[in-house]
This record gives structure tokens, C-alpha cells and sequence, in this order.
């Protein structure tokens, strides 16, 4: 474990210890929540309109994680730590050059850091799977092969999905992830080491960052924490939480020192959630279902010539 | 695209026998042409399911989707929009100058859809859970592509339905003719309202698309703006289709349909130009309501006027045109200018507005219109051989009317 010294601590005392693991938050309580989810999973073949990922996401037990911006060295231990963690091969960065240009997340490495240049000097930002409260790409999915887990991190099931990539075209991060190059291709992103999580470890590249820029927990608790940094040291950061309410909310946040357009995120997002979209359409449909066939009869009916 | 007859017009001149088997002559430039096509689509659909979706596309991390859904489903059900509108006329209102076309124009209609259901199979990463939605393994109810697939399924059975009466007058199965003909009225019934979902719930795919599609071309109201104009892209290709057939299995055509064919276009020509005009109209709403004039001076801007203007406008006006002068060949052109703005309209929803943004761009690769042409092809075989064959454009036996003048539900006087 690396606990940087001289890091920056946290203002506040609302320090979470990352060795003790986050467990120790609020045990029973999550025990518990994973018991019903994994319900939830076995059964959701029954559970039909009754499992949809808001209902579920609306619990307060979600976990996320928080990225500080501030404090990212760009050392790039996350990245090597998931791919290790999830049999990935270890991403390719050139020493020299290798920051100069974007590097997007692809099918083969999960997670990606990279540098921005602005005004008030150089940052790294962590990029991977935002674990949407209301995710996009699981209100896409016509198999439920992507997932939300009652716990929060968004899974993808290789027995269900049948590779239409609508998940693709409506997440608006553009996670998910296609092997284009395989017969028997899958959908590849981060999924918040959902395995780990269940053993009680944390994910992967929480545990190897050095520089504590990353944090990881209940949801709620990390946008008090978020929150926290921002009001005790208000001139070192942008007063917005990234993915507090960004497309109904993500489950990884972020803060800055600046703002968020300048590290290359997307703030055109709006708050609604974007299964939100679709809902109206959705609610539409049993209503042409009825009134259609009823109205075309009557048609019929009313053009009807009387017999002699 | 359902253009079945459209390249069998090359064999106009083969001899068709009228009943049994055809007596046809074997090269003729369709089939010089198309059996070459489809061979090698079937060699490099093998290697897609061999060594991946990436080895005959040009499909990307950044563009998921491509000529695949944007034309072949996208714009190939738009124009497969003929049959529902043409039994709503027929059935549902009882306008009998179209009954002429309804048959034809259900088959084509069937065939597109079966040809377009493959399509998406060889769209699919892994075809083989697709399966999952349908047995209800998996029933993703709020996805729109979950139900987009269902109505697609359900409305090629009642298309099926729809058709079977020719079916059975074919095989001379009079018992079984008259209990599919009493069930046509419930499938033009269940295959209108699906078909309005479904024309819908296609525009609806790219709701969740918001911020990646240009905003000319996002709206919520895509969904509105899908179904009305595969109104007049469905007739549109009924139009051409007849242009095409009236060449070409001229033989098969009842002489009385042939002399009421003028009447017919009218009609069919007003039905477009009514539906385009009402399409600009709430077009023009959007452009209001959106404040989209903030991205005229741009390219994309003036590829959105050159869409709506010389795609939906001027066809509009060929149309309008047509029927005050009566002239056929005003309705022609006016048809396939109105057909070349729906490809338009799809692909730029689908492909040029999606992620304009993006400095990578999606050019389909010459295998992906490779294969989408065997399709296009294998369906017009099939088309050409069950209209030699079948009563599609001639009048059932005499067996048949004389059943059909016992139904109520269907009948004009
Ligand atoms: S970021 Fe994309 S892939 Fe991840 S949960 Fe949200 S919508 Fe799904
Ligand atoms: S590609 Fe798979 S995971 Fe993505 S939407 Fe389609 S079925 Fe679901």
C-alpha cells in the first residue's frame, strides 16, 4: 500500500480510511443491500418492468467514487492496477510523448489518464465507466446485459447480450466498448471491479493510487466529502461537482481547480437522466395499443355501406 | 430498399408464361448482374462471421453503427411504409382504386422486412442471443430497440396474414383461403398500429443519442418526424415500384388495372405531397421552436437546407405539378427525389449529424454495400419468382371473389 506523506490530508476529519477498506463505513447496512440485489439478479427474469435501474439506483447504498482532480500525480498506477485486476494487457504509454496526446479508453485498457494544459497549469484526469445512477446504456440494452447492480457498478453480461451496441450509441460518455476484430465479440468497459467489491476488497485502482485522488464509498457520502474539500479550500476549487446531477447523476464525480470544459469533459450533458428521454415514447406505446385498433375498426365500420 | 422490380427491369423482354411454370430465358442482364452479387455476399458474410464485424466494415469505437442500420433497416422500412398506408386505404376506408396495388405492395413489404431482419442479424455482435428478447430470457421493456424488435416481428406476421390469401388461391386451398381472408381485417388492424410504433420507435433509437447527434437533426420529435414521412416514402416506392412493374411483368397486369393505373398515381401522388407538405410544416415548427436558424451559416447547416429544400420541398412541388398538369412523368421524378431525401434523412440521422463533432468520419467499406446489395438482390429473386407465380398483380380466381362477396367487413358495396 502507498500512502503518500506528504500529501495533502483531508481538511475536516472526514478521512476515509482506504486500508481499513470502505466496508467498515456502514457494514450490516451493505450486507444487506447485497443480499436483496443479489435477489435481484437471480431473479430478474421474473422481476420484468418491476427491476427497472432507477428504482434501484434510487437507493442511498450506491457506491461511487471521487476523483480529486487536484491531487492526481499522472502516474498512471490506476491503469496498470486494472489491468492487472482484470486480465487486461498492460496499456501502452511511451515515457516521452506519451501525454501528448489523447488517450480515449478502448476494449483492452478500461481506464485512461491524460494531461490537460490550462491557465492555471497542468492537470490529470482518471477516465473509465461513470457507473451512471441512471445509466444510458442499460435503459438501451433490449437484453438487460447491462446491468446496474443494486450496489451501483454497471455490469455486462456476455449470456445475454447480443451485440447490437445500442449501449454504444446512447451512452454519453461513450463507454462501452465493442471487439470489432473477434467472431465472438464482447462489450468491454469498466465495471467497477464488481468481483472485488463482493469479497469486500476495493476496486482496483482506488487501492493503488498513491496520490489519494481517488476515494471510494457510498455516494452520498462522497458528495458531502466532495462538497467538504471545495467549501474549507474554496480558492483551490471550482465550485461544481462533476456527476452530482450531470445526466441525472453519475456514480463517479469528479472536482477541479477549474472548469470542467477545460479538462475535456462533456458539460453540455443537461441534468435529466437520460433514460428520461425515451419515456415519453415508451408511455406512448400502450396508448397507441389501445386507441389505435379501436379508432380503425370504427373507420371501418363507419364507411360501411348498408346491405339492400 | 424495397425496390424489387426496380432492377428487373433489365429482363423486360424475357417470355413469361401466364399460369405454371414460367418458360424464362436464363441470361438476362439482372441476372448477369445479380448472381455475381450475391455469391460473393454470401462468401463475405462467411468471413464477417468468421473473423469479426471489423473484418468487412468500417464500424469504430466512435461509429457503433453504420450503412448496416442507418439504410438497410433505417431507410428500407421507411420505404416498406407503402403496405400500411395502402391498407388503411383499402381495408380500413374502403378506397377500391388501390386495391390493385395492396397486394403487390404487402409482398414487397414482407420481403423487405424478412431481408432487413437478416441484415440486422449479420449487424448483430452475437446473433445467436437474440434469441433472449424474444423467449423472454431477457426482456429489456425499456429498451426501444426491445420493442422495435418486437413489432418488427409481430407486423411480418401480420403481413404474412395479410398476404396468404394469394397463397392459398395459388395451392387451390379454398377452405383454408377463407379463414386467412377472414383474417385480414385483424391483421391490417394489428399491422397498422404496429407499424405506427415501430415507424416511430426507429426515430425514437436515437432519443438517447442527445448531444451526439447534430441539433438539426436531434429533436424529440424525431419520432413524429419518422412516421410521417414513411408516409410518403412508402408511397413513394409504391409509385416507382408500379412504374417499374408496369415494364416489367407487364403480362402478369390485369389490362383493367393498367387503364385505372393513371387514377391510381394521382391518387397516390396527392396522399405524398399532402404528407410531405404537412412534414415541412412541422418541420418549419422545429425550426422555429428550436431557434435553428443559429446554424444555417454553416455546412451542416446548408446540408439541412439542401435536404428539406431539394429533397422534400422540390419533389413536393414535382408532385403538386404532376397533378395539375396530369403528368406522369412530373409524378415519376417527383417520386424518387422524394425517395433520395428519405436515404438522405436516415443516413444523416444515423451517420453525417452523428458525432459531427468527431474529426473521424464513417465511410462504409465497399464489402458493407457489397453485402447490402446481395440483399437487395436475393429479395428481388424472391419477389420476381412469387409474382410469376402467385395472383399478386392480376385478379384472384374466380373461386376466390366469389367468397370474398360473402364478407362484410371487406367489402366496397
Ligand atoms: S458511463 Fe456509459 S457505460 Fe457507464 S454507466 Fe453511464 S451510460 Fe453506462
Ligand atoms: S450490445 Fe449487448 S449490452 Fe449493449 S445494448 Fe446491445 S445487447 Fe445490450
Amino acid at each position: 500500500m502507498n500512502q503518500g506523506k506528504d500529501l495533502p490530508q483531508e481538511p475536516g476529519g472526514a478521512e476515509f480510511s482506504r486500508d481499513a477498506g470502505w466496508l467498515k463505513l456502514d457494514e450490516p447496512m451493505y450486507r444487506r443491500t447485497f443480499l436483496k440485489s443479489l435477489g435481484v439478479l437471480g431473479g430478474s427474469s421474473l422481476s420484468l418492468g418491476t427491476g427497472r435501474a432507477e428504482d434501484r439506483a434510487a437507493g442511498a447504498h450506491s457506491v461511487g467514487v471521487l476523483v480529486d482532480t487536484t491531487r492526481c500525480l499522472g502516474c498512471r498506477s490506476c491503469e496498470i492496477a486494472c489491468a492487472k485486476a482484470n486480465g487486461l494487457p498492460k496499456p501502452e504509454f511511451d515515457a516521452e510523448t506519451g501525454y501528448d496526446s489523447r488517450r480515449p479508453t478502448t476494449e483492452t485498457q478500461w481506464t485512461a489518464v491524460n494531461r490537460y494544459e490550462t491557465d492555471a497549469g497542468k492537470f490529470f484526469v482518471k477516465r473509465q465507466c461513470m457507473h451512471c445512477s441512471q445509466p444510458a446504456c442499460v435503459a438501451a440494452c433490449p437484453t438487460e446485459a447491462m446491468y446496474k447492480t443494486g450496489e451501483g457498478p454497471v455490469i455486462w453480461r456476455g449470456d445475454k447480450c447480443m451485440g447490437c451496441r445500442y449501449c454504444m450509441v446512447s451512452c454519453p460518455f461513450d463507454i462501452p466498448k465493442f471487439e470489432f476484430g473477434k467472431a465472438v465479440p464482447e462489450i468491454r468497459k469498466c465495471v467497477l471491479c464488481y468481483e472485488r467489491l463482493q469479497k469486500g476488497e476495493q476496486p482496483a485502482c482506488v487501492q493503488s493510487c498513491p496520490g489519494k485522488a481517488l476515494l471510494f464509498g457510498f455516494r452520498n457520502d462522497l458528495l458531502e466529502t466532495a462538497k467538504q474539500r471545495i467549501y474549507t479550500d474554496p480558492g483551490k476549487y471550482h465550485h461544481h461537482v462533476y456527476g452530482e446531477y450531470e445526466a441525472g447523476g453519475t456514480g463517479w464525480i469528479y472536482i477541479s481547480a477549474v472548469p470542467f470544459e477545460k479538462l475535456g469533459f462533456r458539460t453540455d450533458l443537461g441534468t435529466a437522466a437520460y433514460p428520461e428521454y425515451t419515456k415519453q415514447f415508451l408511455y406512448s406505446v400502450p396508448v397507441v395499443l389501445l386507441l389505435w385498433p379501436a379508432m380503425l375498426l370504427a373507420l371501418n365500420k363507419a364507411t360501411e355501406k348498408e346491405k339492400d | 430498399m424495397a425496390s424489387a422490380p426496380a432492377a428487373v427491369k433489365a429482363d423486360a423482354g424475357e417470355t413469361v408464361a401466364l399460369a405454371g411454370k414460367p418458360a424464362q430465358k436464363w441470361l438476362t442482364p439482372f441476372n448477369i448482374i445479380s448472381v455475381p452479387v450475391i455469391l460473393l455476399g454470401v462468401v463475405l458474410i462467411a468471413i464477417r462471421f468468421t473473423r469479426g464485424l471489423g473484418s468487412v466494415t468500417n464500424l469504430s469505437q466512435d461509429f457503433p453503427w453504420g450503412l448496416w442500420i442507418g439504410f438497410d433497416v433505417n431507410a428500407g422500412v421507411a420505404f416498406a411504409g407503402g403496405a400500411y398506408v395502402l391498407t388503411f386505404m383499402v381495408y380500413i376506408v374502403r378506397v377500391q382504386k388501390y386495391q390493385g396495388l395492396v397486394r403487390a405492395t404487402v409482398l414487397n413489404g414482407f420481403l423487405a422486412y424478412a431481408f432487413y431482419a437478416c441484415a440486422l442479424l449479420l449487424d448483430l455482435g452475437r446473433p445467436w442471443n437474440a434469441v433472449n428478447p424474444i423467449i423472454g430470457n431477457s426482456f429489456g421493456v425499456h429498451s426501444i430497440l426491445f420493442l422495435v424488435a418486437w413489432h418488427f416481428l409481430l407486423y411480418m406476421l401480420a403481413e404474412l396474414v395479410e398476404f396468404s390469401p394469394a397463397i392459398a388461391e395459388w395451392l387451390g386451398w379454398r377452405r383454408l383461403r377463407k379463414i386467412l381472408h377472414g383474417m385480414t381485417l385483424g391483421a391490417v388492424v394489428f399491422g397498422i398500429t404496429l407499424s405506427t410504433l415501430h415507424q416511430a420507435g426507429l426515430g425514437a433509437l436515437f432519443l438517447m443519442a442527445k448531444g451526439k447527434i447534430h441539433p438539426l437533426w436531434y429533436t424529440e420529435y424525431i419520432p413524429i418526424l419518422y412516421f410521417v414521412s414513411s408516409i410518403f416514402a412508402g408511397l413513394s416506392m409504391v409509385i416507382f415500384e408500379g412504374t417499374v412493374s408496369q415494364r416489367v411483368f407487364h403480362n402478369l397486369i390485369d389490362p383493367m388495372d393498367r387503364t385505372s393505373y393513371h387514377r391510381v398515381m394521382h391518387g397516390l401522388a396527392r396522399i405524398c405531397a399532402g404528407a410531405m407538405f404537412f412534414y415541412l410544416f412541422l418541420q418549419a415548427l422545429l425550426f422555429i421552436h428550436e431557434q435553428r436558424w443559429q446554424y444555417m451559416d454553416s455546412p451542416m447547416g446548408l446540408w439541412y437546407l439542401t435536404e428539406l429544400i431539394g429533397f422534400v420541398l422540390i419533389p413536393c412541388l414535382f408532385f403538386m405539378h404532376g397533378l395539375k398538369k396530369k403528368s406522369l412523368l412530373s409524378i415519376r421524378i417527383g417520386s424518387v427525389l422524394a425517395m433520395v431525401g428519405i436515404v438522405l434523412n436516415r443516413l444523416n440521422v444515423s451517420i453525417v449529424a452523428y458525432k459531427w463533432y468527431s474529426p473521424e468520419r464513417y465511410i462504409p467499406s465497399w464489402m458493407e454495400i457489397e453485402i447490402t446489395l446481395a440483399i437487395i438482390f436475393m429479395e428481388i429473386w424472391i419477389f420476381r419468382w412469387i409474382v410469376r407465380r402467385m395472383p399478386v398483380f392480376g385478379k384472384p380466381p374466380q373461386w376466390a371473389v366469389e367468397q370474398d362477396s360473402r364478407e362484410r367487413a371487406l367489402n366496397f358495396d
